[in-house]
């Protein structure tokens, strides 16, 4: 079981590629970090692997086939900003249950008070929204997580709470998760190897 | 004496809640901060805490259906209306989160000289990009074509040239690799050699932590803790609030251990200390009230039982 870039290649521009020859290899119950210099693709690469987006060259593969154009997506991602990736107009529990319905054990865990549910997005705040962000791509068909800055703009307290119950959620159904972060004591704390995407190249942690 | 010193503030806006009726809410309460020159002090709290209002409140910038009571001095003269009005831009400036504060339809060089006042104005801009490693092309450039690094850089490169004596810098940051950080680091410090004061606003602890010389740690509207960085060490011993003790603890360097729940929204808070909710030590008497600043080992913090 892995999910697999094969040099994947990407620009918005003609003869100007943001970044090309990436190659990456993800395992089930594996946590990997990507790091790399702002502007070097590390979203966009995140968008390719959970499948917003088409690399121009190459070939993205979750356990040698493709990746699924209909259904669950097996590959989710979270997104930097969670004001950007919930719908304004939808009540906070459509939102939460438009994939699966998580237990309120998750929903405690991840610091999800009740009464949030029933409010419009507008009326949290970031860190508030990025806890449903996270709880509604942990569903039992996510098979890779890919954390794009999760919770870079949260506070420390916060981000401990909510990747400890990633964590714990990641090891129950065997996930692995890509890691984008800039932060080198997070990274170190939760991988087991870093890749930087500028120079391609492993280094074992 | 302080440069800047704010007593007291409280800030809260009118809303709609259904129809026509309408709400005070409260999002900053009774809030004291006091930069000295050549000091570095760091607002640390979560986002969504409310923290940039302060910034906006010391420029005067915040929206209409806002209320604002309590006093800001600068040099220990009251600050008006009106005197913000005439020392916004010129003694006090503010370091923007984003490039979306710049004019998007004027070139980055010419954007930059309009912060200058004392000197030639385009020597002054040309001598100040070099510093920062700007290419000279930079100034033909509109905002829109910076990279974040870039921004980042001009951004900070206004604040310098307008050689004001009060700088506050909103969540500098964000999406920022380390070289990037490093460089805005150096250039607070070199501001505060000079003598300004400066402040900088960011949820950002371990970045509060390299470039300031004391932390003030806003909690749900209010300041619980200021502490001089020294004491942030270990396992956070010397730190007196029990909120800056977790927020330490769940640092990933140190033992990422996360306490339960959330900060209470500014419409739903609870009586008394804002943390007592989530506070292990919390007992009857911590929700009689919010409780009054003290000042032990050198520092402020707002909890009774804080030694």
């Amino acid at each position: 079981m892995q999910l697999e870039a094969l040099n994947v290649g990407f620009g918005y521009r003609k003869n100007n590629w943001t970044f090309r020859h990436i190659d990456l290899s993800l395992r089930k119950g594996e946590i990997v970090g990507l790091v790399g210099p702002s502007g070097a693709g590390k979203t966009t690469l995140g968008r390719i692997l959970a499948g917003y987006e088409q690399p121009l060259e190459g070939t993205v593969k979750l356990n040698d086939a493709p990746l699924p154009k209909t259904g669950y997506h097996p590959v989710q991602l979270v997104f930097q900003h969670p004001e950007k990736a919930v719908n304004p107009k939808w009540r906070m529990k459509d939102i939460l249950h438009e994939g699966w319905n998580p237990d309120d054990e998750l929903l405690e865990r991840l610091g999800i008070d009740r009464d949030w549910l029933q409010r419009w997005p507008n009326e949290l705040s970031g860190g508030e929204l990025q806890r449903f962000c996270v709880a509604r791509a942990l569903g039992p068909m996510t098979q890779f997580l890919i954390a794009d800055e999760m919770t870079t703009m949260l506070d420390a307290i916060t981000q401990a709470q909510i990747w400890q119950a990633v964590l714990d959620m990641a090891k129950k159904q065997n996930m692995g998760i890509l890691v984008i972060s800039h932060e080198a004591p997070l990274l170190d704390r939760l991988c087991s190897r870093i890749i930087d995407i500028s120079s391609n190249v492993m280094r074992e942690g | 004496m302080s440069i800047l010193e704010v007593q007291n503030l409280s800030i809260s806006f009118k809303k709609y809640s259904k129809g026509l009726r309408q709400e005070q809410n409260q999002v900053i309460h009774n809030l004291n901060v006091s930069i000295n020159r050549g000091e570095i002090v760091a607002v640390v709290g979560s986002s969504g805490s409310g923290k940039s209002l302060l910034a906006h409140a010391i420029l005067g910038i915040l929206p209409g259906n806002a209320t604002v009571t309590g006093n800001i001095f600068y040099e220990g003269q009251l600050l008006t209306e009106q005197r913000k009005e005439e020392l916004r831009g010129t003694e006090i400036v503010i370091i923007p989160q984003s490039v979306k504060f710049l004019d998007p339809l004027m070139k980055i060089g010419s954007q930059v000289q309009t912060s200058v006042r004392k000197r030639n104005a385009v020597t002054a801009q040309k001598k100040i990009f070099e510093k920062y490693k700007l290419h000279p092309t930079v100034e033909k450039l509109f905002p829109f074509q910076l990279s974040g690094g870039m921004a980042r850089r001009v951004l900070v490169s206004m604040a310098v040239v307008s050689e004001a004596s009060v700088i506050i810098a909103d969540e500098p940051t964000p999406g920022l690799d380390m070289e990037v950080i490093k460089e805005a680091e150096n250039s607070f410090r070199e501001l505060a050699d000079n003598g300004s004061g400066v402040m900088i606003i960011t949820h950002d602890i371990e970045f509060a932590l390299k470039v300031a010389d004391k932390i003030a740690v806003f909690y749900a509207g209010t300041t619980v803790e200021t502490a001089p960085v020294s004491d942030f060490s270990g396992k956070g011993e010397n730190l007196r609030h029990p909120y800056t003790k977790a927020l330490w603890r769940a640092l990933p360097q140190n033992e990422f251990i996360p306490i339960k729940g959330s900060q209470p929204l500014a419409n739903d808070m609870p009586a008394g200390c804002p943390f007592a909710p989530r506070c292990e030590q919390a007992t009857s008497e911590c929700s009689e009230g919010l409780p009054e600043e003290r000042y032990i080992r050198d520092g402020m913090v707002r909890c009774i039982y804080a030694t």
